[in-house]
């Protein structure tokens, strides 16, 4: 019964939490490496385009458990949609409102699919929002030396200033994203 | 400084300068594979392992998820706080307990992390990351396990970020840092 509970229910953040922070001892612990997923991106460009640029000059195959590691995130998004029921997500009431402006009714899946589907890329909004936000992603990642894992949760870990800085930066910018940026789009 | 002792009770183990890679440990969050150890390639396969268990524990937890991400910027739920905030809490102990036991790799060797340096760009590269974050409703590992549970669309997104990178590289010496 705790195992099927287990598994159509959601993880609470206190259980989820601290796996998602052990990945940062587990890590060092098989190989000295520093969890860390943007870089992915950038090794991708060194090994596929690196177009004589001095940025993608490095021999990317030390790299390649950083790829290895990202295939199995997306290797995780197979088993968990071959283990689990697609999970609907438990929203706050008030977000229902936020949305519904934005024609979004369906919690289903990771994202909504009203606004995220190949039928929508090219309207502008569409595209704004998958195009555009992830241009951003790649070039604020890179630009800022790191994302989620490698700043907020790796860095922060490690007590570095920078990465608290940056921590700091996307919060503000996913707060002007969520507030302004978004609506406006979806207006 | 060429030839650098990592530890003097192991076999010797030594690294060569990183004058070779200075460019990605200068800027990068991850951290080089400093060791001299030659692995088959199959051995990266426990970071496949690893991948997939973050994977899966990212979307259970549903700290990927677009709804998950709006609420968490629209302050209507204490989730993703209290996730980032224990998965820190955990991480920061746990390089505390590698520090004190002085630990080392499975395969011997001293456990290094190395130390960031601020620049602008984790002021300007974080805005905009925060904004496209708030847009797509992923960072980067995110948009693996979306393209994984089928979402296909997810590799336009992944397709601009590999783009984003890459214009970055581009215009790396014209930018403030």
């Amino acid at each position: 019964m705790y195992l099927m509970d287990w598994l159509n229910g959601s993880l609470p953040w206190y259980v989820a939490g601290p796996l998602i922070g052990l990945m940062v001892p587990l890590l060092l612990l098989v190989g000295n490496k520093s969890l860390g997923i943007s870089s992915s991106l950038r090794h991708i460009c060194a090994s596929t385009v690196p177009a004589k640029i001095p940025f993608f000059q490095y021999d990317w195959k030390k790299e390649l458990w950083n790829l290895f590691f990202i295939a199995g995130i997306l290797l995780s998004g197979v088993v968990a949609g071959l283990l689990f029921p697609p999970a609907k997500i438990e929203v706050h009431p008030d977000m229902q409102a936020v949305w519904s402006q934005y024609g979004i009714t369906n919690y289903t899946g990771l994202i909504p699919q009203e606004l995220f589907s190949w039928d929508n890329l090219f309207t502008l909004k569409g595209f704004m929002l998958m195009a555009v936000g992830g241009f951003l992603v790649g070039f604020g990642t890179r630009y800022a030396g790191g994302c989620t894992s490698g700043h907020a949760i790796m860095g922060l870990s490690a007590l570095q200033v920078p990465s608290l800085i940056a921590t700091i930066c996307f919060m503000i910018g996913g707060f002007i994203g969520t507030w302004f940026l978004v609506p406006l789009l979806l207006a | 400084m060429n030839q650098q002792t990592l530890h003097h009770s192991t076999p010797p183990i030594t690294v060569t300068s990183s004058s070779d890679f200075k460019d990605v440990r200068y800027q990068d969050a991850v951290c080089l594979n400093e060791s001299k150890l030659k692995h088959p390639i199959w051995y990266n396969l426990k970071y496949t392992l690893l991948g997939i268990v973050f994977g899966i524990v990212l979307i259970k937890s549903e700290a990927i998820s677009w709804f998950r991400i709006q609420e968490m910027f629209y302050l209507k739920s204490f989730h993703m706080y209290g996730l980032i905030g224990s998965a820190v809490l955990t991480g920061l102990i746990s390089l505390q307990v590698l520090k004190l036991l002085r630990a080392k790799t499975i395969y011997g060797e001293r456990i290094k992390t190395s130390p960031k340096t601020f620049n602008k760009g984790q002021i300007i590269g974080g805005l905009l990351f925060g904004l496209g974050w708030a847009m797509t409703g992923a960072c980067p590992g995110p948009i693996y396990a979306q393209i994984g549970t089928g979402a296909t669309v997810s590799a336009v997104v992944l397709f601009f970020a590999i783009f984003g990178t890459w214009t970055y590289g581009r215009l790396r010496d014209k930018l403030p840092h």
